[in-house]
């Protein structure tokens, strides 16, 4: 494998009194495509620089490859940027741009010609070569920032949220290329972004955070199906969150009272005691609506009763915000993929019941808002 | 209608510009094709004597002189002005600065060649601190040479080189300094390779701001120079006031602005070096464009 593991252990950041990132430890491995998510101010941006050498942690430590890189300068570290601007160079051509990392090195004029086709290829670029930045477009100002990065054939590429300033449908496009380059360089892409919806859909593993902590560290499922914490559950895509005063606990099996929402059935892991108050959550997708009262025999199904309060049409999927008896709103997702099952539209102001399983619903710390 | 409206607004400007500018202007032109009055001022009649007594060894000499001297000078403010423009555009407390940059411009002008003087004249300042200090016991010549011009001209235009570059600068994306840092750069390398050329428009406003108009001081080199620094505007004066040969202050001073303005031209009709282009293949654009000749 390609690419080297970065190990951060503790690391602590200050801006004056600000405290950017509080003891923050992760560890990536080789050839991992590795995401930091967060929203803004939650401090992957100051992660990522103090990787690339462009600020000096306040306390812990950095290793590339095993050796401690605190202190050394970013021209002396083995990892290249592509920065949220870009950052090209507006004096320089496209082609001068991708070669700037070889004119520093005095690389002779031949190989900088091959080297720099070569990588333009990769991004498909070859047409551009004598453009100015002024003169592309935003995504192709992308590939040329991503050629540039490239070309000192780094082991650890870092992606300052490198797509946020192209429209959805170029974003799209972006990140399955992005994908389709780290499999084909493999060497440790670390990407920072705010935009859960690429991260899910390209990261081996996601790193979650907010106000300078790591809150969660997993693949794309873990992070989605099991949320460690409240915030990360709200965060990626969307939740409905109960308090669930515990009642009793039978291994993984707990029933206990809601807020006015009566009793409820939860399959999950949990350090709390019967009499104590935790966080449970329901993904809108798992909840089954209908007008009907649904069947539960031979299971633990909870029902919920209320009514439309607002349907929200978008093609795929119908959302609908249902205010429950006890004045609750409870968001549910509806697919329409099921032309066979022939149930009625839901509209605005029906009368609904909602009903989920006790497996989908899981335990979130308060942790981390 | 627009176009009739600007032109009455600017109307007060050309008015202005015609009496006080041109209209000089025109009269120095003029002078400087007359012949030399025998107490000073001119007779009305045509002659080209002007010109071609400028060709005297001595007027040469002094106009290399004040070539060379104008050079040294701007390249010196420019290159503390640098450092200066980029420290405050980068700096948190940029009004400050920039006002401290501003403060010498409430004193007069003559004021501030005097009190050059006062630092280092024989008796002064920094004499006495030599003394104080014993390192010397007589007093060290600092003024009436050269060096003396170069430094007190280095200082008085060096607010007009700071601005333009601090305005340069403060555009300047800083990230690309991270980029070419990151890309290998060292911190020299940035500042050479990335700094330098896309803050060009600030150096050339600043080298022309310091250049145009030491290159015409007078003051400075009669107050604070001796015979080793005397430049092309104290001749112009002497010719005016001592020697009483107008029509030769006339010429010289026209050869002062030809020279000047002429540079000034030269750098702004300058087209910024474009590379060529390279025919762009791009299918689509040629599909528009072919439709477009339909």
């Amino acid at each position: 494998m390609k690419g080297a593991d970065v190990d951060i252990l503790g690391v602590s950041k200050f801006f004056g009194s600000f405290q950017a990132l509080q003891k923050v430890s992760l560890s990536i491995s080789k050839g991992e495509f590795f995401s930091l998510l967060g929203p803004s101010g939650c401090g992957k941006t100051t992660v990522l620089r103090l990787i690339g050498g462009f600020e000096d942690p306040d306390g812990g430590s950095i290793a590339i490859e095993g050796k401690n890189v605190v202190g050394l300068p970013p021209d002396k570290r083995h990892c290249n940027t592509v920065f949220q601007s870009y950052a090209l160079f507006p004096h320089l051509s496209v082609f001068e741009n991708v070669a700037f990392p070889l004119r520093i090195r005095k690389t002779p004029q031949q190989l900088v010609r091959e080297k720099v086709m070569h990588y333009l290829s990769l991004v498909q670029l070859e047409m551009h070569v004598n453009k100015k930045p002024s003169q592309l477009s935003g995504g192709q100002r992308q590939r040329v920032a991503i050629a540039r990065a490239l070309i000192n054939e780094p082991s650890i590429l870092l992606l300052d949220e490198p797509l946020s300033a192209l429209d959805a449908k170029l974003r799209q496009h972006m990140l399955m290329e992005l994908d389709a380059i780290h499999d084909k360089v493999g060497i440790t892409f670390i990407y920072v972004t705010h935009d859960q919806q690429e991260a899910l859909s390209v990261s081996d593993r996601i790193a979650v955070m907010n106000m300078g902590e790591v809150l969660q560290i997993g693949t794309p499922r873990q992070i989605y199906e099991n949320p460690a914490t409240e915030f990360v559950a709200r965060f990626i895509g969307e939740t409905n969150v109960f308090n669930l005063k515990i009642v009793s606990i039978d291994g993984i099996k707990i029933y206990g009272e809601t807020d006015g929402l009566g009793p409820m059935f939860v399959d999950d892991e949990t350090d709390a005691r019967p009499g104590e108050t935790v966080l449970a959550t329901i993904r809108p997708e798992k909840i089954r609506i209908s007008t009907d009262i649904p069947n539960t025999s031979g299971g633990r199904i909870n029902i919920l009763h209320g009514y439309v309060a607002e349907p929200i049409y978008s093609g795929f999927q119908t959302k609908y915000v249902v205010q429950l008896d006890t004045g609750v709103m409870v968001t549910v997702y509806r697919q329409h993929a099921n032309w066979s099952e022939g149930i009625p539209d839901i509209e605005w102001k029906d009368e609904v019941y909602l009903s989920f399983s006790a497996a989908d619903m899981v335990i979130v710390e308060m942790r981390g808002q | 209608m627009k176009k009739q409206i600007g032109l009455l607004y600017s109307l007060p400007q050309i008015v202005w510009l015609f009496v006080f500018f041109a209209a000089p202007l025109c009269i120095i032109i003029a002078y400087s094709f007359l012949k030399k009055g025998l107490y000073g001022g001119v007779e009305p009649q045509f002659s080209v004597e002007a010109y071609t007594a400028m060709a005297n060894p001595n007027i040469l000499l002094v106009t290399w002189r004040t070539l060379k001297m104008s050079v040294i000078a701007t390249a010196l403010t420019i290159l503390i002005a640098l450092p200066c423009g980029y420290s405050i555009a980068r700096s948190k407390n940029q009004a400050i600065r920039l006002f401290l940059v501003i403060v010498p411009f409430w004193t007069n002008f003559l004021v501030r060649i005097y009190a050059w003087i006062a630092i280092l004249g024989n008796e002064g300042f920094l004499n006495d601190i030599l003394r104080a200090l014993h390192l010397t016991t007589e007093s060290v010549q600092f003024l009436y040479n050269q060096t003396a011009v170069i430094l007190v001209l280095v200082y008085m235009y060096l607010p007009y080189a700071i601005l333009p570059l601090f305005s340069t600068i403060d555009k300047f994306d800083f990230t690309l300094l991270d980029a070419a840092r990151d890309l290998g750069a060292s911190r020299f390398q940035s500042y050479l390779r990335v700094l330098l050329p896309n803050i060009k428009s600030g150096l050339v406003t600043a080298g022309l701001f310091t250049f145009v108009p030491i290159f015409g001081a007078y003051a400075v080199p009669l107050l604070v120079g001796g015979k080793d620094s005397y430049m092309l505007g104290n001749i112009i004066a002497d010719q005016l006031t001592k020697t009483r040969n107008w029509p030769l202050a006339s010429s010289i001073s026209m050869t002062v602005t030809v020279l000047t303005t002429g540079l000034v031209f030269f750098i702004a009709m300058r087209k910024p070096r474009e590379q060529e282009q390279v025919f762009d293949a791009d299918p689509a654009f040629m599909q528009t464009a072919s439709a477009g000749k339909r």
